[in-house]
């Protein structure tokens, strides 16, 4: 594995799979009485967010506290060369502190990467502007190979706001890298340009492409978007690109429901769909834990066995 | 009493070699075996000899932002590149939009003693783009202002723009039009295409100056003016300009050093160095700048010089500063790009660097052959040493190059203003 995280295309098909297997045997502490290995004892993760994300905070700080880390949550929410410290003081400071891992969640694209020139220790990206949010894309690979088995020739549908998703991006990527064949499908504003260099198709009709999916996908729009005449109305779009029961009969007997969350019930899915035994939405939640152990793991504490001694109560 | 140099064994524009005396001034003879009483010699074997490059757009940053850059800092820079006149963008604090501000820049230019320093006047009062500056009182003032742009923001109002170009033919001006349409580009980071998409960043795309152009082309045909396109940097706008000057129209443009050898790949690791506007675009544009500039479809290599205190590049690529140095390196950056690539010989080089932005900016005592009679605006070049680029021995006051680490080629050793050296053996003056 690389020393930081920050793209979903930083991991090898080996790297990916070694993160999945690795967050299973993690999982199995979850049903134990005692959730906490000694493992990152002694190591600091510093969790930076600049953007408000409690779920994504949380899940980060449970999965360091589960490995015995301490744990610092620095919010800088708001800050900004005007308003505050500079990203690169901020670098310098959290240096200072020894912290062994910076978790980055920032609303510039592209902050993880100046982030890692400026620290010693491992950059795990949280989400980055539209850019990336690799540990999203690896617990929802979690998510389906949990469901699905081997993800190899899987078909996964991802539908909505391509153009400003991070999770779009790195799912895209890390499918790829894992052998699925993913499609996407939005409106053409909602598309990259330059699309057609991504690793996956492109699809302007959500109908006909559920029938042949395993995973349908559902991506966040926000309703501002038509306010840039992205689409028309928000009615319009959850009309052409919204999952309701209807569209949900179309899929396969077997197929899943994800959404990274928060969900707009009812701009792009539909209540009853979100609430559906098809929909894995809270499993994806805590398969982030999972995910996100995995990861620390891996990039802090690597040599020694995942599944240990259990710490003593 | 001024100094007498007699400059020994140059190859002017790159031919054979020849001597060069320059007393009071002036080039007093061009020949060989030349020698004056009490004259210093230069000796010039292996050197080319240039007339003093003119830049078309350099950002001085003063009055304002003298943390950035001064008038004399950003002169001194220019000498060390090889530079006898540049163009003062109108961006600075106050904006350069009235006789007063412009005179200020000249006389400062003046004192200074580098390089002369020709300000460009504001199209609109506080480059806002809703009213003409008084464009008339900066033609007239001592600054004798032909060049007007509010660089950085385009005029992107069609009858404001067609009024700037009408008006400006009173007294022989040219609106130098930064050709990005606001609208297609609100947010934008980077060039919009593979890599944008990529990355995450919003997309700045090609259509947003091209369509800038074609439309001022078509309005400046229209009222039979000049136009000048600043910093042209993409294949279609170059397609645009060869039919525009196809039409015999009266249309001029110039690209910077920087897109000229530098692509949009470079974004890939989110340093702010690279961020620039117009941005870094694809390496087929890259191509195509090239053929143009060759060609004469590009008129002009101009630096786009814009310093930048460090703070403002040490930040995440959205708030980061857009711009980059480029004075020093101009002249090593084109001899990479375009004569070792065989698509200039230094006589190119000259037109593109001197003749040209000297007859676009309508100045008379600059970009004049190096003949017996012309005004001593001389550079010696060295060719040969490749050296790697290192930011920290500019003169600029900022560091914000993007060429820093690479190597190329060619070493300025002299720089004369009117027969005075501002550089000798590679050192200011
Ligand atoms: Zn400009």
């Amino acid at each position: 594995m690389k020393r930081h995280l920050i793209s979903a295309a930083d991991l090898s098909r080996d790297d990916a799979l070694l993160v999945l297997d690795t967050a299973e045997e993690l999982a199995q502490i979850a049903d134990r009485s005692i959730k906490k290995l000694p493992t990152l004892r002694g190591r600091t993760v510093v969790n930076l967010f600049y953007e408000d994300s409690t779920r994504t905070r949380i899940s980060f700080e449970a999965a360091a506290k589960r490995l015995s880390a301490d744990v610092i949550n620095f919010s800088a929410k708001g800050s900004s060369v005007s308003k505050g410290e500079s990203l690169k003081d901020t670098a310098l400071t959290l240096e200072a502190m020894g912290a062994d891992a910076v978790v980055i969640r920032h609303g510039a694209s592209g902050a993880p990467h100046r982030l890692a020139g400026w620290v010693r220790g491992s950059v795990i990206n949280a989400g980055d502007g539209t850019h990336e949010h690799p540990t999203q894309a690896l617990l929802d690979a979690f998510t389906m190979r949990r469901r699905l088995g081997d993800l190899e020739g899987r078909k996964v549908t991802i539908v909505g706001d391509v153009l400003h998703s991070r999770v779009a991006r790195s799912n895209v990527l890390l499918l790829n890298t894992l052998g699925a064949d993913v499609t996407l499908v939005a409106p053409p504003t909602l598309l990259p340009v330059a699309v057609d260099s991504w690793p996956c198709s492109v699809s302007y009709d959500l109908d006909a492409v559920l029938p042949k999916s395993d995973v349908v996908m559902m991506l966040r729009v926000q309703r501002e978007r038509m306010n840039a005449a992205y689409f028309p109305t928000v009615r319009e779009y959850s009309r052409r690109y919204g999952l309701d029961a209807e569209r949900l009969a179309k899929l396969p007997e077997h197929a899943i429901v994800m959404h990274p969350g928060p969900m707009n019930r009812g701009v792009e899915i539909a209540a009853e769909v979100a609430d559906s035994p098809r929909s894995t939405i809270t499993e994806q939640v805590a398969n982030g834990v999972s995910a996100r152990m995995a990861v620390l793991y891996l990039l802090l504490g690597g040599s020694e066995p995942a599944i240990g001694a259990e710490v003593p109560a | 009493m001024s100094r007498t140099f007699v400059i020994k064994g140059a190859r002017i524009l790159g031919a054979q070699p020849a001597d060069l005396l320059l007393r009071d001034g002036v080039i007093a003879e061009v020949g060989t075996g030349l020698d004056a009483a009490g004259a210093e010699v230069v000796d010039a074997d292996g050197l080319v000899a240039l007339p003093g490059l003119v830049d078309l757009h350099t950002h001085l940053r003063e009055p304002g932002r003298e943390d950035a850059e001064t008038v004399e800092t950003g002169t001194r820079a220019a000498a060390r590149g090889g530079y006898t006149a540049v163009h003062a963008m109108a961006n600075t604090h106050p904006v350069a939009d009235t006789a007063g501000v412009v005179e200020q820049v000249w006389r400062l230019g003046r004192e200074a003693g580098y390089c002369d320093v020709h300000p460009v006047g504001a199209v609109t009062q506080g480059i806002a783009g809703k009213q003409l500056a008084e464009l008339g009182a900066m033609a007239d003032s001592a600054a004798r202002v032909r060049v007007f742009s509010d660089d950085g923001h385009c005029v992107s109002d069609a009858m404001i723009m067609r009024r700037a170009l009408e008006y400006v033919k009173a007294f022989d001006g040219v609106i130098a039009q930064h050709a990005q349409e606001p609208r297609l580009t609100e947010g934008a980071q980077m060039n919009e295409g593979e890599v944008s998409a990529r990355l995450g960043l919003p997309g700045w795309p090609a259509v947003a100056e091209e369509a800038i152009i074609a439309r001022d082309c078509l309005l400046a045909a229209h009222v039979g003016s000049r136009l000048h396109v600043c910093h042209v940097s993409t294949a279609g706008s170059v397609e645009i300009l060869r039919w525009a000057k196809s039409k015999g129209w009266r249309v001029t443009a110039e690209v910077t050093p920087h897109h000229l050898l530098l692509d949009d790949a470079l974004v890939a690791g989110y340093d702010p160095v690279y961020k620039v506007n117009p941005p870094l675009r694809t390496a087929e544009d890259v191509a195509a700048l090239r053929e143009a500039l060759a060609d004469g479809t590009i008129d002009a290599v101009a630096t786009d010089h814009a310093p930048h205190p460090a703070e403002a590049k040490e930040t995440e690529w959205d708030c980061a500063a857009m711009g980059m140095i480029g004075l020093e390196t101009a002249l090593s950056v084109v001899q990479e790009a375009m004569v070792e690539t065989g698509l200039l010989d230094w006589a190119g080089v000259a037109d593109r660097m001197s003749f040209r932005p000297a007859r676009i900016g309508r100045l008379t005592g600059q970009g004049r052959p190096l003949e017996a009679g012309s005004p001593a605006n001389v550079v010696l070049y060295d060719p040969a040493p490749r050296t790697v680029v290192d930011p920290s021995q500019f003169a600029s006051k900022s560091r914000n190059c993007p060429f820093a680490g690479l190597e190329l080629p060619g070493r300025v050793v002299a720089t004369f203003l009117r027969g005075r050296p501002t550089v000798l053996e590679g050192k200011l003056q």
